[in-house]
Parts: structure tokens; C-alpha cells; sequence
């Protein structure tokens, strides 16, 4: 037997092998569960008010943007860099939006495609910077910061741009469609059921392949025990919304990308490739791995998502606005840092960044139910962002 | 009756699930080198952290005599004070600072806040005169080579009033002759009553130096012997691994097939300084299934030499030919490289080897992940599987594939970056420092599998600092001297001695 044949047969270790991958895991299942706390909290001090089917909407809807952002920035976290210009690039490419659709009347579903472009060739433009010319990326993005905010304010002449066409504005506003016209939301429930009945398959499938490998599966019980967590929770999530008016398209493009960018990075080799590069970037470069590009389409993929949160917001505001976007920069890194991000690279998930985004956003919503004041909603969330990274660093030291 | 300075007393110290040592015994006498050898993982580092306070008193039990007084350190400035200095294999120098703000960090010369920097300069030019460096104070840290700073690491001992002197592996980052000039400052200072603890995995400078060797194995404490007669290298590994190494290098039948792989006409210069030619005019060739060698005093161009050939990873203005089989390549990228079947097994696994962050599979898969992906989408169930057997056959002692590399021993972690490059499949392995750092036992089994991967009939380059292990392994050793091929040697002619002259002779250069 040659060292580069492939076992046939299981391997000794892979029974121990279930020790530390469960415990990564654990932290990943800390974080959601600080959020079910949170919830939990709000949920009883708003008297019930939090999980309302209207607030629970509004909550996708308002966060939505933010969430887009905290995927693009988590990437870019995770490859050792920073994007302060992405609430800038969101307010231009608004701008842009609004003058293209409002004042040339160009179609809206064109000017979309064109705006998702610009944000990339926005992203690549800061990326060369970065990845070729090894600018740090806090000065080139402090920079692009304030280009596209000036930029902004010069394309919309200090002026806000309104009103946007109906079809543009569910972007923002809309709701999944109807069909029938039943007090419940159909195509709502049939989607929910559809995703719990194709994360469970998956599940499945995932089993089979591990035993076709000779790797040690989860017992059985595990398995029943997660298929009815997931089907129990996904399905309160799909009543909640359908008794109201269904699922906001914001939601959905939240849940499309959440799956997707979480297949990109933990199957994909482009995904490893990322993670790679963050963690030790000169081991990566003598590995093979491309890293100026790698760094580069990080930064094109932040300027797509940055513009995609900026045409959302502006739907949502039915205006383009010179003053769009701003500090959201701020809440997608911190929504990155709360979700399990490090500082020294290599280190995070998709999923992590969506659950630190819902952390802020539940706890902005649940402070204004409570009447809480704007500066001490700011206050507990710098305390917040404060305590959640100092428990995950002392988690990591207590691990070593 | 011997005169100690310190005697620490069943010292033991539990982790969560590890006793670390167990009732262990260590007696310095005043005015000797005193060496503490044993594995990685024996528990050296842990006992110098609980005598130097970073694991303060009360955290650990047993008890501490420092000239008979028993002492309850709580930090480092607290040992410190009490004349105890460690120096850390990675060096603690501030680079963009001078020799002598280095010197004087944490201790500085100085009036009510307000630096004295006469006195600091002044100190600092006795001082290094005291560990023979000359350079001036005011010169910046980060412009020293290794050596210098491991010596102006020793004057910031000695501006403290050091009087048990703790270095950690000092010479691990150093040249033969680096190494020889700071033993010998170990022996001056010890005539001048500084006593010294010597952590080394190099028995023969440990032979050459030290008056005791104290041996730990397992967190206990084994023996403690006098460097005398009847007291050899084999004596102490015996000790060391609680067997006997009859053998140092696996037995091996070198069976060696036609030219596999070439360079010819080599030339590389320095990336940042102009008409600083590093590589001039190598030429070498390695056979299937042959273990070649290339020795060298660091700086001699080893490592430049093996970057610049494995995707142009170091260096600019490179010319020359690589082939294999006899076919010119072109190695553009270390993309390239790999394709055409080349590894590169860095010299500083942590640095550029190894994802510290991430677990064994990922860092094994990293340099051939289109095996275990289909359209790049990456096959999670085969990749682990593929690492177990990896984890298997190279005994990577790990709790299994999910276990961050960053926990792992130095010898476990040069078995994943291994692991890695044996996974490439390719067909010319350039190892660079191979077992640098690592334990006795796990040497023998890297060098096993270097071994193993020769008789599949893959051609192995070896780049050492270690002597000993380039006669033991190769069957044939190229000499690098300033950038040049110096000498080429067979296994039969080769002897230290020999090798050594083509090291250091400078008129082979000028040839």
C-alpha cells in the first residue's frame, strides 16, 4: 500500500473524532442560543409584543439590509480585512438607482441588474487597492467611505429622489405572493415546509454518505431529536408569518443567501480557499492557493451585497436619500464580531453573522417597544458587542 | 556538601485532565550550566513556567528553594526580582526599537518618569561588551540577525542582575557558529557566577557545555547525571525515551532508479536589494527513490534556492532550467508547481506551513482540494475520510481530524504539513528543516516515512542544519556555501568533517 492510497475500510480514530467537532459546535449552538435568550427576554418584557406576527415582519424587514451586509462582511472578516465603505457604497448605488429609474424612467428590473454591477466593479475597484497594490483595507474602505458619501450627495444634489415604481418597492416592502384567498398565507406554509423537508433530507443523505465512507454517524435519537427541533421551529417561524401577510421578499432574499453563502463557504473550494487566506496567508500563497485573487472577489462580492442592501433600502424608504446607509457599515461588522468572527482572520460563519445581526436587530426592536431612548439603545448595544467578543476570547483562551 | 541555588521540591502541576508533572525534583547547583532535556510534552516548558512564576504560587503544589529560601513567585517581574530571567525560544525584542531601549525595556534607566539616556547608552556599552556583541546601542534591533539578538536578549538578562539565567532552546534559530559564540558566553558567565538552565534538544551542544544534565520523561523527574566520562549522546537519549535508539535513522536499502528531477544553471537574486545575488549557478540532480541532501550554514542560500524553484515564491531575476524526466518546466506559480508534481515542505511549519486556526483535515486537503471536489464543489464526507487515513498511517497523535492543528506538538504538526504535501502526490519532495524543533521519537518516524516516500520511487530533497541527520538519511549531499554548490558528497565519503570544510570554506566560493 503506497502513503497516498484512500482507506477502504474505517479508520480507528473516527469515533474520537466526534469529540471536538461537537464541541466547535457548542459554540456555534452558545451563539443561538444567547439569541433565544434574547428573544425570550424581549418576548416577556414587551409583554408578548416581540413575537406579535406584525412585529416579527416589521423586524425581517427592517433588518434585512443589515443582514445582507453582516454575510459580505463576515466574509471579508474572515480574510483578515475590513469594509468601512459599504453604508456609503449602499447610499450611492441608491443614488444612482433613483435617478436611473425616477428621472430617466429606465425599466427597474434593468437598473437592478445595473446597480448589482456597479457594487461589484465598486468592490473590485477597493479589492485591486488592497489585494495588488497591499493597501491596508481600513484606509482604502475609510477612503472609499468618504468618496461614495461625497459622491452620493454630488449624484442626488444634496436632494432627496422619490417615488419608485410598485415593483421595485417590494424589494423592500412586498410579500411573497398569494394564491387562494384563505386567511392563511399559502405559498408561505408551502415554502416552509418545503425548506424543513429539505434540510431533514439533506440530513439524511449526510448520514447515508458517512456510512458509505466508514465514518461514525450520530446515533439515531440525535438525528429524530434535530429533524423535530427543526421542523418544530421552522414551522412556528412559517405559521407566525403566514397569519399575517406571508413571507416579506426581504426574508426571502435573506434565506436564499444565508443557504447560499453558508454552501459557498463551508463546501465550496472558493470558501476554503477564503478561510485560508485569513488564517495564514503566506501558508496559503506556498499551498497554491491564488490569494490576491481570492482577496479580490471577497471585496467584488461585499460591493454586489453592499449595493443589493442599498436597493433594498431604498425600497423600503420609497426615496433615495443622500443620508442612506449611514453607520450601517458599523452594525454589519458588529453583527460579524457578535456572530463569532476573529479579529486575526480565518475564523467565522454565514450563520454566525446572520444570528449576531438578529441579536441587534431583536434587541433595537425590543428597546423601542420598551420606550427605551435612542442613546441608551446605542449605550446597550456598544455593551453588548463589548461582553459577547470578550466571552467568545475567553472562551478560546480557557479551550487552549 | 553541594552548594545550591535552587532546589525545587515535588513540584507538581495538574491541567484539567493532565497531570503536566508529577512530583518532580530539580537541583541547580551555583555556579554550573545545568541542562534540562527530555521530549516534547516531558514537561520542561511547564516546570520553567512554575519557577518563573507565570504559573504563580498556590496553582501548583511542591515548593520552591532559591538559596534555601523557599519562594511563592506570583508573576514574572515578581521571579524577576528575585534574579530568575527566562528567555523564550521566540525572542521578546521590540525590532523598530534600539539595542539599548531593548535592553532597558521594563527596566528603565530613568528619574521620575523621565527617561536618563546617558546612563542607559553607558550601561548598555558594558553590558554588550560583557556578551562580546559589538554593535552600537543606538542601533535599531530589527537590523540584527538572529545570533545578535539572542545575545542582546542576555544583555537585558544581565541588566536585571541575573543570577539563574533560564534559555529555552537558545540556539534552535542559529547557525553552527551563532551557536558555538553563544555557548561560549554560557561558560564565561558561569565563571563569572551566573548560574544557568539550558533547555536544548541538540545533546551535543548539551554535551559540550553543560556540568548536569537532569532528564524528564512523562512530567517525571528521571535522573539527574554529571557530564563525565561514560556519559555519552546514546546515555542521555536512553534516558530521554526510556529505550534504547540503537538506531537514530531506520535501516534503510536505498534503491535508486534514473534522473527524476533537475536544475541547471540556477541564479536568484535578492527580492528587496538590488545586485544581491543569493543562488548563483546551482546545478543538481535527484534520482527516483534517492534522498539527497543539501547542507549548508543558514544564509548559505538553501531555502531561497528551493522558494525560488517551487513557484517563484522567493526572489526576483530568476533564471536557469528545471527538469523532470527530462522535460523542461516552467513554474510560474506555486500553482504551477504542484501540477507538475513538486512539494515544497516549508522550514517554519507554523508560519508558512500550517492553518493554526483550523483542524487537521482542512489543513491536510488545503494544496489538493480538486481531489476531493467536483466542480469545486468539495466532497465533505471523502475529505475526512481521506484525512483519518492520513491520521492513521502517519500516527498523528490527535483526538482525531476535527482537532485544531494549533494544540498539537511540534512533532504532530510536521506530520500534518506532511501529511499535506504527501497528499499532492508528488513526485519530487523538497524538505526543508524537516524535523527542526521535534522530539527524539518523532524524528525517528519522520524520518520513516521520508524513507517510505523514497522507496515508492519519489525523489527527496532534504535541506538541514543538522549534520548528523543529512550523513544519516542521504545517500548523496550537496554543499551550498554563499549561494553556490561548494561540493557534491557520496554517502560512503561523507563525514562531518568533511562536509563541514565545503560549509565554511570560503576559497571554494572564490573558485
Amino acid at each position: 500500500m503506497t502513503l497516498v492510497d484512500r482507506p477502504a475500510t474505517a479508520s480507528a480514530s473516527s469515533g474520537g473524532a466526534a469529540g471536538p467537532r461537537l464541541r466547535g459546535n457548542l459554540r456555534q449552538y452558545g451563539m443561538i442560543a444567547a439569541l433565544v435568550v434574547i428573544v425570550v427576554l424581549f418576548e416577556i418584557l414587551t409583554d408578548g409584543i416581540l413575537l406579535k406576527p406584525l412585529n416579527v415582519t416589521n423586524l425581517i424587514m427592517q433588518n434585512g439590509y443589515v443582514l445582507v451586509l453582516a454575510i459580505g462582511m463576515m466574509l471579508v472578516i474572515i480574510n483578515r480585512e475590513i469594509d468601512l465603505s459599504v453604508g456609503s457604497v449602499a447610499a450611492f448605488v441608491g443614488a444612482l438607482t433613483g435617478v436611473a429609474i425616477v428621472n430617466w424612467g429606465l425599466p427597474w428590473p434593468l437598473v437592478v441588474l445595473g446597480a448589482l454591477i456597479t457594487g461589484g466593479l465598486i468592490g473590485a475597484f477597493q479589492g485591486f487597492w488592497v489585494a495588488y497594490a497591499r493597501i491596508p483595507s481600513f484606509i482604502v474602505t475609510l477612503g472609499g467611505m468618504l468618496l461614495f458619501r461625497g459622491l452620493s450627495m454630488v449624484v442626488l444634489q444634496g436632494q432627496s429622489i422619490a417615488p419608485f415604481p410598485t415593483g421595485f418597492r417590494q424589494l423592500g416592502s412586498g410579500f411573497v405572493p398569494e394564491v387562494g384567498g384563505s386567511d392563511l398565507h399559502l405559498v408561505t406554509i408551502l415554502l416552509g415546509l418545503a425548506a424543513a423537508a429539505l434540510i431533514v433530507w439533506n440530513d439524511w443523505r449526510s448520514r447515508a454518505r458517512r456510512r458509505e465512507y466508514g465514518l461514525a454517524v450520530t446515533p439515531m435519537l440525535w438525528f429524530a431529536l434535530k429533524a423535530v427541533a427543526i421542523v418544530v421551529v421552522i414551522g412556528a417561524f412559517t405559521w407566525v408569518l403566514a397569519v399575517y401577510q406571508g413571507l416579506p421578499v426581504v426574508g426571502l432574499v435573506v434565506i436564499v443567501l444565508t443557504v447560499g453563502y453558508s454552501f459557498v463557504t463551508t463546501s465550496t473550494v472558493m470558501g476554503r480557499h477564503i478561510y485560508a487566506v485569513g488564517g495564514n496567508e503566506r501558508a496559503a500563497a506556498l499551498s497554491g492557493i491564488a490569494t490576491k485573487k481570492t482577496k479580490l472577489l471577497v471585496f467584488v462580492n461585499m460591493g454586489v451585497l453592499a449595493a443589493l442592501a442599498g436597493l433594498m433600502f431604498a425600497a423600503r424608504l420609497n426615496a433615495a436619500t443622500p443620508k442612506a446607509g449611514t453607520n450601517f457599515e458599523l452594525d454589519a461588522i458588529a453583527a460579524a464580531f457578535i456572530g463569532g468572527a476573529s479579529a486575526s482572520g480565518g475564523v467565522g460563519s454565514v450563520v454566525g453573522a446572520i444570528v449576531g445581526g438578529l441579536v441587534m436587530g431583536v434587541m433595537n426592536n425590543g428597546m423601542s417597544l420598551l420606550g427605551l431612548g435612542v442613546d441608551w439603545q446605542q449605550a446597550i448595544k456598544g455593551g453588548v458587542l463589548m461582553l459577547a467578543v470578550a466571552f467568545d476570547v475567553y472562551n478560546k483562551n480557557k479551550a487552549k | 556538601m553541594p552548594d545550591h541555588i535552587l532546589r525545587m521540591r515535588g513540584i507538581t502541576k495538574e491541567f484539567p485532565g493532565v497531570r503536566a508533572l508529577d512530583d518532580v525534583n530539580f537541583d541547580v547547583e551555583r555556579g554550573t550550566v545545568h541542562a534540562l532535556v527530555g521530549e516534547n510534552g516531558a514537561g520542561k516548558s511547564t516546570l520553567m513556567k512554575v519557577l518563573s512564576g507565570v504559573y504563580p504560587h498556590g496553582t501548583y503544589e511542591g515548593e520552591i528553594l532559591l538559596d534555601s529560601r523557599p519562594c511563592a513567585f506570583k508573576g514574572l517581574r515578581h521571579s524577576e526580582a528575585a534574579g530568575i530571567v527566562i528567555i523564550h525560544q521566540e525572542l521578546a525584542l521590540v525590532p523598530g526599537m534600539s539595542i539599548a531601549e531593548n535592553v532597558f525595556l521594563g527596566n528603565e534607566r530613568s528619574r521620575r518618569g523621565v527617561i536618563d539616556w546617558h546612563a542607559t547608552s553607558e550601561e548598555t556599552v558594558r553590558l554588550l561588551e560583557k556578551v562580546g556583541l559589538r554593535e552600537d546601542p543606538d542601533t535599531q534591533v530589527s537590523g540584527l540577525g538572529v545570533g545578535k539578538q539572542q545575545l542582546v536578549e542576555i544583555a537585558k538578562a544581565l541588566a536585571k542582575d541575573v543570577r539563574l539565567l533560564i534559555l529555552d532552546e537558545p540556539t534552535a534559530a542559529l547557525n553552527e557558529a551563532d551557536s558555538e559564540n553563544l555557548l561560549r558566553l554560557l561558560r564565561d558567565l558561569r565563571d563569572h557566577g551566573i548560574t544557568s538552565i539550558l533547555i536544548s534538544h541538540k545533546l551535543n551542544e548539551v554535551m559540550a557545555v553543560a556540568d548536569a544534565i537532569t532528564i524528564l520523561r512523562d512530567g517525571r523527574t528521571i535522573e539527574t547525571l554529571p557530564v563525565a566520562d561514560g556519559i555519552d549522546e546514546d546515555r542521555v537519549i536512553r534516558g530521554m525515551v526510556g529505550r534504547d535508539l540503537d538506531h537514530r535513522y531506520p535501516p534503510r536499502t536505498p534503491e535508486i532508479g534514473e534522473v527524476l528531477f533537475e536544475i541547471e544553471g540556477w541564479n536568484v537574486f535578492h527580492p528587496t536589494v538590488p545586485d544581491r545575488q543569493v543562488v548563483r549557478d546551482v546545478s543538481l540532480a535527484v534520482r527516483r527513490g534517492e534522498i539527497v541532501g543539501i547542507a549548508g550554514l543558514m544564509g548559505a542560500g538553501r531555502t531561497e534556492l528551493a522558494m525560488s524553484v517551487f513557484g517563484r515564491s522567493y526572489g526576483t531575476r530568476i533564471s536557469g532550467t528545471v527538469r523532470k524526466d527530462g522535460r523542461e518546466l516552467h513554474l510560474a506559480t506555486v500553482g504551477d508547481a504542484i501540477a507538475a508534481g513538486l512539494a515544497y515542505v516549508t522550514e517554519d511549519r507554523k508560519e508558512l506551513g500550517l492553518l493554526l486556526d483550523e483542524d487537521i483535515r482542512r489543513n491536510i486537503t488545503l494544496a489538493s482540494l480538486h481531489r476531493v471536489s467536483r466542480r469545486s464543489v468539495i466532497d465533505l464526507h471523502r475529505e475526512v475520510a481521506d484525512a483519518e487515513g492520513f491520521v492513521d498511517r502517519m500516527r498523528i497523535k490527535a483526538p482525531g481530524v476535527f482537532a485544531k492543528t494549533g494544540n498539537l506538538s511540534g512533532g504532530n504538526q510536521q506530520k500534518v504539513v506532511l501529511s499535506k504535501w504527501v497528499y499532492t502526490n508528488p513526485d519530487v519532495l523538497i524538505l526543508d528543516e524537516p524535523t527542526r524543533g521535534i522530539d527524539v521519537g518523532a524524528k525517528y518516524e519522520i524520518y520513516s516515512i521520508i524513507q517510505r516516500l523514497a522507496a515508492e520511487g519519489k525523489g527527496v530533497l532534504l535541506i538541514s542544519s543538522e549534520l548528523p541527520e543529512l550523513l544519516g538519511m542521504c545517500d548523496r549531499i550537496y554543499v551550498m556555501n554563499q549561494g553556490r554548490i561548494t561540493g557534491e558528497i557520496g554517502r560512503r565519503e561523507a563525514t562531518q568533517e568533511a562536509v563541514m570544510r565545503l560549509m565554511t570554506n570560503t576559497q571554494a566560493v572564490a573558485r
